[in-house]
């Protein structure tokens, strides 16, 4: 009886964990392991050779003239925009419910709203947007019906604008779910001191919301930056195909059969990732605040 | 199991004899009834595009076959990378014949036997001699007997020295600039309108790297600016000259989009977005249902063709090869002609589809003749109104008049760096 009950202890554990490991390395580590396999297959004319390694498509990707700098420079943009949008808006969003709606059960409730749009598929969401801003659409619509432009507003579809609004309009709640969770938590006594001590508005925010909001920040930052990086549907649907990111040209090759070149630049897209939350990592201890 | 395919084969062969000595230990008299059976029992799964793997087609199939035939709809780039990669998940496919150089390099078709195609006499001379008739140029690029027959599903061989096909030839057409005429105020006649500046901003082109291409090159050839060598297989240098000129285009904003979906290329007509672009035939009927004027054009450097067509992967044996051939046969004697030509479509067997199309309609579709009277769509309801012509004439005309096939560049990997580089840029 004794012993069998040190074995359950021993093992436990490990049974408890086995059903995730099981899960994560059949579908997420063993694709990850041939995904690594295809970035060193030999690629031509037509066809993978299975089994002939060579470096040729790494060489390929980050040689001078590839097309992944282009491409990365415009992922790093694109990027960099949308982080930079949702990061105001959800700061703003995330202060109003936590520090002005006072009753509770309107925070729930304002709350939910924000996750309505989550209610349709991120692709009927990204489509929802051609009606709307096309050149006979509702804004350029009601634009020249007001007199304000003559001519309609190309920018508004098939542009970086198009992209990076519905981007903005997906994942904002990724911001807002972390920062809402860390801004949540903050103990009101410690404004209320800052307030006794003389501190102004600006000064609470700078000095102790801001601070205290930073792990919220990071994660929002590594979900918007991962989701916006790794899209290629609505670059393709909203862009019209004139915007062409990293994550489209691993697309364009995987569409196109050339599998090996596309999994190189996919390996590359992944470390450069990787890399990003790494660094995340380091500026803010995250496991601490979950 | 081998004395069911065994006796299935041989019945198929007509030769009942033999059927006697191979099967042995039975009893002759039973086998038709055995191998009715047995078909009756299979599902035939089918991946193919949207343009012929309809619920209303399969159903047909179905019916007149007496086993399931089970559709799947797919884009192309979709169903290449499905049969390089999972040639069990399917039965037959229907790939375009521009990806069987892609298909050949992976090695995963087993050729079709000529001999078992009971219509196969009735298929024409485009995919005999490349040509629809003597005068017909042979096209740029992949005319489809350069990559239709084989001895071994590797290589292709010319017409004449196989009997046996990588693909079965079955919708095709000829592709061109759709544009609203109501919206350019004239006649468009020649290709070099897709890249005049008098469309800038209201242009659409197709995603697709190598049909992209090959449109621009029509026009950049037809606007005199460049001269090449083979339209449908540009060298790297070609290639370079071809995106100096796309690069400048894009950053004047010439270019409004290039769509990926029949629809998306539907929408953009319809909602104004564009004036003139690069579309499919059903593409422009479905705009022009919806009682937006769109025009076909008829140009005067030629169409660029298309042909789409059935592989069978190397597992298919037995029971379920002998159905696929049945279908063939099916698909081949008229019926999905007919079905399919009404939606501007064309089948290589046309004395089959002739006959399940009545004498106005085949006037219409095929001959260039004005519609007596109503045309009806593949549903059955009016489509086209008594005294109309369809763009661009006849079938001689049209497929008579290819000035590039839709292809597969020797310097495909470059291109698709060169396109990647383009979209970014």
């Amino acid at each position: 009886m004794e012993t069998e009950q040190t074995v359950l202890g021993r093992f436990g554990a490990y049974l408890q964990i086995t059903p995730l490991v099981l899960i994560l390395v059949t579908f997420l580590i063993a694709p990850m392991v041939v995904i690594l396999l295809y970035s060193f297959f030999k690629f031509g004319p037509f066809a993978t050779q299975i089994g002939v390694f060579v470096i040729d498509n790494y060489v390929r990707s980050l040689s001078f003239d590839s097309s992944t700098w282009p491409a990365l420079a415009d992922t790093i943009r694109t990027t960099a925009i949308t982080w930079a949008i949702t990061l105001v808006l959800g700061f703003v969003l995330t202060y109003y419910l936590v520090f002005d709606v006072i009753q509770l059960r309107i925070k729930i409730f304002l709350f939910l709203l924000a996750v309505v749009p989550f209610w349709t598929s991120g692709v009927v969401r990204m489509i929802a947007w051609l009606p709307f801003l096309g050149k006979e659409g509702l804004i350029n619509g009601s634009l020249i019906g007001l007199g304000i432009t003559d001519e309609p507003l190309q920018f508004l579809l098939f542009s970086d604008f198009a992209v990076i609004l519905s981007y903005v309009h997906v994942l904002t709640l990724f911001m807002v779910a972390p920062l809402f969770n860390v801004m949540a938590r903050i103990d009101l006594r410690l404004i209320e001191a800052a307030k006794d001590q003389g501190a102004k508005g600006w000064q609470i925010l700078l000095y102790i919301i801001i601070p205290l909001s930073r792990p919220g920040i990071a994660i929002g930052t590594i979900f918007i930056v991962a989701l916006t990086a790794s899209d290629f549907v609505a670059v393709r649907l909203l862009s019209g195909g004139t915007s062409g990111t990293l994550a489209t040209a691993v697309f364009n090759q995987y569409a196109q059969s050339r599998y090996p070149l596309s999994a190189a630049s996919g390996i590359i897209l992944l470390i450069l990732l990787l890399l990003f939350v790494g660094g995340i990592m380091r500026l803010v201890d995250i496991r601490k605040q979950l | 199991m081998s004395k069911r395919n065994i006796s299935r084969r041989t019945v198929l062969k007509g030769t009942a004899a033999a059927a006697g000595v191979a099967a042995g230990s039975g009893a002759v008299s039973g086998f038709p009834m055995v191998w009715a059976q047995n078909l009756k029992d299979v599902t035939l799964r089918s991946i193919g595009s949207a343009v012929t793997h309809q619920p209303a087609w399969a159903k047909q199939a179905t019916e007149d076959l007496g086993f399931n035939v089970d559709i799947t709809a797919l884009d192309f780039d979709s169903i290449t990378n499905r049969i390089n990669t999972q040639p069990g998940s399917f039965d037959i496919a229907e790939p375009a014949f521009n990806y069987f150089r892609r298909l050949s390099a992976v090695g995963n078709i087993q050729p079709i036997d000529t001999k078992r195609l009971t219509n196969w006499d009735q298929f024409n001379d485009l995919y005999r001699t490349g040509k629809l008739t003597a005068s017909a140029p042979f096209g740029d690029g992949q005319n489809p007997t350069t990559v239709m027959y084989t001895k071994d599903g590797k290589n292709f061989v010319k017409p004449g020295e196989s009997d046996q096909i990588f693909g079965l030839p079955s919708v095709h057409n000829a592709d061109t600039l759709g544009y609203r005429p109501d919206l350019t105020g004239r006649k468009l006649e020649s290709w070099s309108e897709l890249i005049s500046d008098e469309w800038r901003g209201k242009v659409a082109l197709q995603s697709f790297p190598d049909i992209a291409m090959m449109d621009i090159a029509l026009a950049i050839e037809g606007a005199g600016l460049l001269k090449y060598g083979n339209k449908g297989n540009m060298t790297r240098e070609e290639i370079d000259k071809t995106f100096v000129i796309l690069t400048d285009l894009k950053k004047k904003g010439h270019v409004r989009a290039f769509w990926t979906t029949f629809s998306e290329s539907v929408t953009l007509m319809v909602s104004g977005e564009t004036v003139i672009q690069s579309m499919w035939s059903p593409a422009v009927t479905v705009t022009k249902s919806q009682g937006v004027p769109c025009v076909y054009g008829d140009l005067k450097e030629g169409y660029r063709g298309w042909t789409i067509g059935y592989v069978m992967p190397k597992q298919l044996t037995g029971l379920k090869r002998d159905a696929a051939y049945e279908f063939f046969n099916w698909l081949s004697s008229g019926w999905s002609g007919a079905y399919f030509s009404r939606q501007g479509y064309y089948m290589p067997t046309l004395e089959a589809t002739k006959k399940f199309m009545t004498a106005d309609e085949w006037g219409f579709w095929y001959e260039g003749k004005p519609a007596q009277g109503s045309i009806p769509g593949p549903d059955g309801k009016p489509l086209e109104k008594a005294g109309t012509v369809r763009d661009g004439g006849s079938y001689e005309n049209r497929m008579g008049n290819i000035a590039v096939w839709n292809s597969e560049f020797d310097e495909f990997g470059y291109l698709v760096d060169e396109w990647n580089k383009f979209q970014s840029g």
